[in-house]
């Protein structure tokens, strides 16, 4: 037992000490703040200013379209013919030509541009025509744009989570991107450090310098002094990551958080020009009540069960990284060269890899057959478990899968010893899985 | 217990070969032994098993008449003939990372590392990262490593490989040193010249037999041809009572070396006597044989 402090102690100072651990613990926070300091910042900014001439042949629009900050209407009572000429003089962007039957020929409506549209720009020109057919159909119905905008309600849903303990409210949104973030960090990292150990394991074997240390201790406290140490590198760069982000966003939020507040109607116009966001963002922006975009986020991501969230977090980064350090552990110990290290790399690292992939099928379905038993099964638990969480999981499935973790890395560990012992003392030979299947079972 | 340590029939067996069948060796207190024998002998395997890196198949090792225990590893000190060190480490902290490992305290390690930095002169290493060091000096740090715990038992694998004959010499000394101390130094080598001049005691393995073991003196003894070599100015040809002319060479400036075998019973003095009536004598002496000698006739013999 003091043996295995001793090399966890030297396993932590030399990695702690050393220059791109700073740098990591820093860079962290400040790479992810970067990076969506700059998505909001291009979705603010990016967007120039379009101009369109609007040849109106029906009459029917004219000075109706709403000029916004990325477009800007100019009608024009130009005839088509000389329009298009002087187009590219004319320092318009696009030119839009309205038929004068537009009311019975709604697709007659044609766009004029030298380079190609911009979807968006396609799609909000159409869209400001149909609102004013709508308008002027509507009012010829008899119907006053008063009375259609009393008639529009907003509706938006809230879920919320029954249990015995009553009523919370919670964001499946929100939960699907804890979910996703967690597992995408427990695959990283599992892997980052797992690596390491490996790397540990050769550089002793390259350097020699394990017949030394083994003659004053057991192969097994060796290892397992690395695997343990490398674990408390890792838990600290994650301790000092979380206090690093929580005070960044603290000064952020005080900093800019009025400006992301100040213009609702702005940030939500932004929000929609971007795809891929429109549903999600659409679906927060319903969901919360006062604040800009950024506020309505935060507060649905505070009635997530946090302190589950991390704890788990913590514990199945642990449980995922000693079964696959242990196993990286051990394949180090079979090979002379980086190079030969890398096939049996693959087979290892697999379930992982799996593991990531099935993760969307997952927050489909959390509580389904796939996500169950993946969730159970301790080489695919860490991140499918962590994808989970956020949605609620009943308490007994985490202490089953906890313990069959716990089991799982006890059982990998006890291999990789076996393995390791006389990996590191093996010079020369190539093994395959079959020759280090064999090890297992040599005398100790 | 005279012995320091005692091998007992000890089998070693791997999944193609024997490494050692039936090897006893008695290594006695305050020596320094020699443990020699050819490539893939059984040599290293002997010395894991001492060091407790393996276990024996059969037979047991008694060390300073107990068997084998883990406590033991802190009476042992090891330098292995593939020996390395973590580059990027500091002189300073890692040798006191590996005394710690061997048992010491920190600050028993501290003490005894400050008396070997003085002894060796080496004070401005302690920070300076391994890498940093040239090869030579990387030896003499795992030396210190070797022997800061001051252990009873001291087992050397081609100690010398790699040295320049001045930091050989520093090494040798140090052998010498600890011996007087009362420590038993094993060591095993190709080099004979080391062995004919430090070991008191000498074990040869050869394809995971034991062939030789026993005082140095005594295996000279077994391998003496009873022979003499004279070298001369004159002329022994011809028919002699007392001895028999097995061969002669030429050497520079007309002198003359043969190889003389005496006839049964007869004393050396005779010969001698014999010898400076017809020649001119240069030199005189017993063929004792040398311990590169003994390695090759060991070796080349074919075992049981």
């Amino acid at each position: 037992m003091k043996n295995i402090l001793l090399v966890l102690k030297r396993e932590y100072l030399t990695r702690v000490r050393k220059k791109s651990f700073i740098v990591m613990t820093i860079l962290g926070p400040l790479l992810i703040g970067a990076f969506y300091g700059i998505i909001g910042w291009t979705a603010m900014s990016s967007i120039s200013l379009k101009k369109i001439e609007v040849i109106d042949q029906s009459n029917l629009f004219n000075g109706k379209f709403k000029n916004t900050e990325e477009l800007n209407y100019t009608f024009s009572g130009e005839k088509l013919d000389d329009a298009k000429k002087r187009f590219s003089k004319s320092g318009f962007d696009a030119l839009v030509h309205i038929p004068q039957d537009i009311m019975t020929n709604p697709k007659g409506v044609k766009i004029f541009s030298e380079k190609s549209l911009s979807i968006e720009l396609q799609s909000g020109i159409e869209k400001n025509i149909e609102r004013e057919i709508e308008t002027i159909k509507l009012t010829e119905a008899g119907i006053t744009p008063k009375v259609l905008e009393d008639a529009k309600m907003n509706v938006s849903t809230q879920t919320i989570s029954l249990s015995a303990d009553g009523e919370k409210s919670n964001s499946s949104v929100a939960a699907t991107v804890i979910g996703y973030i967690c597992a995408f960090l427990i695959y990283i990292t599992v892997f980052i450090f797992g690596v390491q150990v490996m790397r540990s394991v050769m550089e002793e074997k390259t350097s020699r310098i394990v017949e030394v240390i083994i003659s004053s201790i057991k192969p097994f406290e060796l290892m397992m002094g690395k695997i343990l140490g490398v674990a408390m590198v890792g838990l600290t760069q994650f301790a000092l990551w979380i206090l690093l982000t929580f005070a960044i966003t603290t000064a952020a939020t005080s900093l800019f958080g009025e400006k992301f507040a100040g213009s609702p109607e702005q940030r939500l116009e932004q929000v929609k020009k971007m795809p891929q966001a429109q549903e999600i963002e659409k679906q927060v922006a319903k969901e919360t009540k006062g604040g800009g975009v950024y506020g309505k986020v935060m507060s649905a991501v505070q009635t997530l069960p946090w302190v589950t969230i991390l704890v788990c977090f913590m514990f199945y980064f642990l449980g995922g990284y000693l079964l696959y350090s242990a196993l990286f552990g051990a394949i180090g110990s079979a090979v002379d060269s980086e190079t030969d290290v890398q096939q049996f790399m693959f087979p290892i690292t697999m379930p992982i890899i799996f593991s990531i992939a099935i993760a969307q099928f997952v927050i489909r379905e959390p509580d389904g057959a796939l996500a169950f038993w993946t969730s159970m099964i301790p080489f695919t638990s860490p991140i499918i478990m962590m994808v989970r969480i956020p949605f609620g999981v009943p308490a007994w499935q985490i202490i089953l899968s906890m313990t069959l973790l716990t089991g799982g890395f006890i059982g990998t560990t006890w291999l990789a010893a076996r393995i390791y012992r006389v990996g590191i003392l093996m010079f020369g030979k190539k093994p395959t899985f079959k020759e280090i299947g064999k090890w297992i079972f040599y005398k100790g | 217990m005279n012995n320091i340590l005692e091998v007992h029939n000890v089998v070693k067996r791997y999944a193609q070969h024997t490494a050692l069948n039936d090897v006893s060796i008695n290594v006695p207190k305050g020596v320094i032994f020699g443990l020699l024998g050819p490539n893939g002998a059984g040599k290293t395997s002997l010395i894991r098993i001492i060091n407790q890196i393996t276990a024996p198949d059969e037979g047991y090792v008694l060390f300073d008449g107990k068997k084998l225990h883990p406590e033991h590893i802190r009476q042992i000190g090891y330098l292995p003939e593939e020996r390395g060190l973590y580059k990027k480490m500091k002189v300073g902290e890692q040798l006191l990372y590996l005394a710690q490992l061997k048992g010491l305290t920190e600050k028993q390690a501290m003490e005894k590392l400050k008396e070997w930095f003085i002894k060796f002169d080496i004070k401005t290493w302690w920070t300076k990262n391994v890498e940093d060091l040239s090869k030579g000096m990387q030896q003499k740090i795992q030396f210190v490593a070797t022997v800061l715990h001051e252990p009873q038992l001291i087992i050397l694998d081609e100690p010398f490989s790699g040295f320049d004959p001045i930091n050989a010499n520093l090494i040798k000394d140090e052998i010498l040193e600890l011996k007087k101390k009362g420590t038993t130094i094993i060591f095993s080598t190709h080099r004979m010249e080391s062995v004919e001049e430090l070991c008191d005691n000498v074990a040869l393995i050869n394809k995971s037999h034991k062939v030789l073991d026993g005082p140095k003196k005594e295996i000279k003894e077994q391998f003496k041809t009873h022979t003499y070599s004279a070298e001369y100015l004159g002329d022994l040809s011809g028919e002699f009572e007392d001895f028999d002319v097995l061969n002669t060479i030429e050497v520079e400036d007309n002198y003359k070396k043969s190889t003389l075998k005496l006839k049964p019973e007869v004393p050396v003095n005779r010969l001698v006597r014999q010898l400076i009536d017809k020649i001119e004598l240069r030199t005189f002496g017993e063929n004792i044989p040398s311990m590169n000698d003994i390695f090759i006739a060991s070796v080349n013999e074919v075992p049981q």
